[in-house]
């Protein structure tokens, strides 16, 4: 039985929202360019044990238009910044090469001079317009052996945004050459109040929170809710499609669903009682939450509709901040049951409860790590502020992520666990960062407002 | 003149049983129908009941009851609680405003209020939203027990969303960790 109530949200509230990556891509494939053709695919090796150098010169433009040249430009550097990223290749800094010629064919690509640069894979790639869509296509060189590693080509590249041309390159390129899953074409969420939009009907100073999406690096960010309202802890289904909330547009906070790409919303729960940070299955079909539907705040999970409502913990204390397993069979949470906030899990009907963290002063806020990682990400205190921990669940054994700077919360894992989104205070106020999973890599994401609950798309 | 002595007693005993029956309601009871002109020669009406059980709804001079939501919430006659860290055990000051706010309900027995519960900056914001509602809860309880009808009450967690002092130390902390009240209905 379908619980939910489904709105059909009008196009004009949307205008300025996320209308625009609906009408930029129509279903079922967020990000439009989709492969043309798929020529060899050969992995570049290197010597043994040292890192391969890659090269991404400037696409060249096969348009006149000044458009073109800049997507030109914006490819390049876009592929240089994802491919960089993963760590998996050693990217030489492009001021290195601009003198070094454009090849006009396949057949005079200045090897020597790449050599000479040390550059052991190079991205050649064109850019052309086609009436209102670029296509792009790339070849991925081995120096050494003089030949094409990698060959794709890319259609319905929008003129606005051509950085999903070089994420999808990206992920290519990474697929071909070392069998990774990147992550250049995930997406991050979370709520923001740079808005700056006060809250109605209170008397009290207080900013509405609405939530925001944004490309894994920040760009293309916007803005998904417009209630006005407080929103919180926005979480994307496994498919990328939905995100569920908290919202209390309604007072009494209620878990929504928007599917952003469709521009509807339902409403999963509507009652007297509060239900919050709801989390998909690996699956999709369920949704973990918290609620005080019996008293203190216990968690649950439902069918994606609302229908169907389990319980998974009955104790005198507060349960919360759930969060799968990978395979689903799990869920990890904080309760008080022991005194202050600490992590437990337990089997996902419920039973076998038992804590992991020990260390730590406060604990909170759980987020397991995909496959092949079995690790389990939280904010732990040991001092003033909290700082992103990592708890591997097979040794249980735990390593400190973040530095001590600020306050760092909310650890959300990348599709491939290589790398945490999370917020931290330590440039004022919260705002919304992005590490790998040994601490590097710092990358802010938001600059504008607070910004906070960060989710990162699978 | 026999019409209306029958009238005034089906009245009287009317009010009466209402009385009787029913606890004190919220709203004035219906004012009592004007005097026929020619009530010279009844005798006097006798110690009226009726007059009893007007409920101590506000008069149209009470300078609170008059104001709108907006400016009773702005200049509340219901004081917030506050609570020491990662607690919501209420203090001597915390029973002392709840006793406060009671008596404040009590003679405003339309009102209905969302009770608050919020934290300090410190803490995870997930937690907090856990934190908060013990803390609007336990306000709530104590409510109850000085006769507060539950249906008058209801509480929401804001965590820490919601800082009353946006600053960054204990005196903007302290301020923080409330249980703040919302007149929502009078």
């Amino acid at each position: 039985m379908m619980n939910s109530v489904r709105i059909l949200i009008p196009a004009a509230a949307f205008a300025a929202g996320i209308g625009v990556i609906a009408a930029q891509a129509p279903a079922p494939q967020p990000e439009g360019p989709a492969p043309q053709q798929n020529d060899v695919s050969i992995a570049i090796k290197g010597d043994i044990g040292a890192p391969l150098h890659y090269a991404v010169p400037e696409f060249r433009a096969l348009s006149p238009d000044p458009e073109t040249a800049a997507a030109g430009k914006v490819l390049a550097e876009v592929l240089w910044n994802d491919l960089a990223y993963e760590r998996e290749f050693d990217l030489i800094p492009r001021d290195t090469y601009r003198t070094i010629p454009q090849p006009q064919s396949a057949n005079d690509v200045p090897f020597d001079r790449w050599r000479e640069l040390g550059a052991d894979g190079v991205v050649i790639g064109t850019v052309q317009r086609t009436g209102n869509t670029f296509h792009v296509e790339m070849r991925l060189y081995d120096v050494k052996g003089r030949s094409v590693a990698l060959g794709k080509a890319y259609d319905n590249i929008t003129l606005r945004n051509p950085r999903a041309g070089a994420h999808a390159m990206s992920d290519d390129i990474h697929d071909s050459q070392r069998g990774l899953r990147g992550v250049a074409r995930t997406k991050l969420t979370f709520v923001s109040n740079r808005q700056n939009e006060r809250l109605t009907g209170t008397v009290e100073k207080r900013d509405s929170k609405e939530v925001y999406v944004a490309d894994y690096d920040g760009a293309n960010q916007q803005r998904v809710t417009t209630n006005g309202r407080l929103n919180l802890s926005p979480s994307w289904s496994p498919d990328g499609r939905s995100i569920a909330y908290t919202s209390f547009m309604k007072i009494v906070p209620q878990i929504l669903i928007s599917n952003i790409y469709q521009g509807t919303l339902d409403i999963v729960t509507n009652d007297r009682n509060q239900a919050m940070l709801p989390v998909f299955s690996p699956d999709g079909s369920r949704v973990c939450f918290m609620s005080d539907r019996d008293g203190q705040f216990e968690i649950y999970t439902m069918s994606r509709d609302g229908s169907n409502v389990q319980r998974l913990t009955n104790h005198q204390s507060d349960d919360g901040s759930p969060t799968w397993s990978p395979t689903g069979t799990q869920v990890a949470f904080t309760s008080n049951r022991s005194g202050r906030p600490q992590i437990w899990i337990m089997d996902a009907d419920g039973s076998n409860p038992r804590r992991i963290t020990f260390n730590d002063s406060w604990a909170d806020r759980a987020t397991w790590s995909p496959a092949p990682y079995n690790e389990i990400a939280y904010a732990g205190q040991n001092g003033p502020g909290f700082d992103i921990k990592i708890y591997d669940v097979a040794t249980g054994q735990t390593r400190v992520v973040t530095d001590g700077a600020g306050s760092n919360e909310s650890p959300a894992f990348s599709p491939n666990g290589r790398h945490i989104a999370f917020t931290s205070t330590r440039a004022g106020e919260a705002q919304i960062y992005t590490m790998a999973r040994d601490g590097k890599q710092l990358t802010k994401i938001t600059s504008t407002g607070a910004n906070t609950y960060p989710n990162w798309s699978r | 003149m026999k019409h209306t002595l029958a009238l005034l007693l089906l009245v009287l005993m009317t009010s009466v049983a209402c009385h009787k029956t029913q606890p004190p309601v919220t709203r004035p009871m219906p004012p009592p129908p004007p005097p026929p002109s020619d009530t010279v020669s009844l005798p006097p009406a006798p110690p009226a009941p009726v007059r009893e059980p007007v409920p101590p709804e506000p008069l149209a001079a009470d300078a609170v009851a008059s104001r709108s939501l907006d400016d009773l919430n702005r200049d509340s006659p219901l004081q917030s609680v506050f609570f020491d860290y990662d607690s919501n055990e209420l203090n001597d000051a915390g029973r002392a405003a709840l006793n406060a706010n009671a008596a404040v309900l009590k003679k405003y027995p339309a009102w209905t209020v969302t009770i608050e519960g919020h934290c300090d900056e410190r803490g995870t914001p997930e937690y907090n939203l856990a934190l908060g509602e013990r803390r609007a809860v336990a306000a709530r309880a104590y409510l109850l027990s000085l006769g507060i009808d539950t249906g008058r009450l209801r509480t929401v967690s804001y965590g820490s969303e919601f800082p009353f002092d946006p600053g960054h130390q204990e005196t903007a902390w302290s301020r923080n960790r409330r249980a703040h009240f919302v007149i929502t209905a009078k």
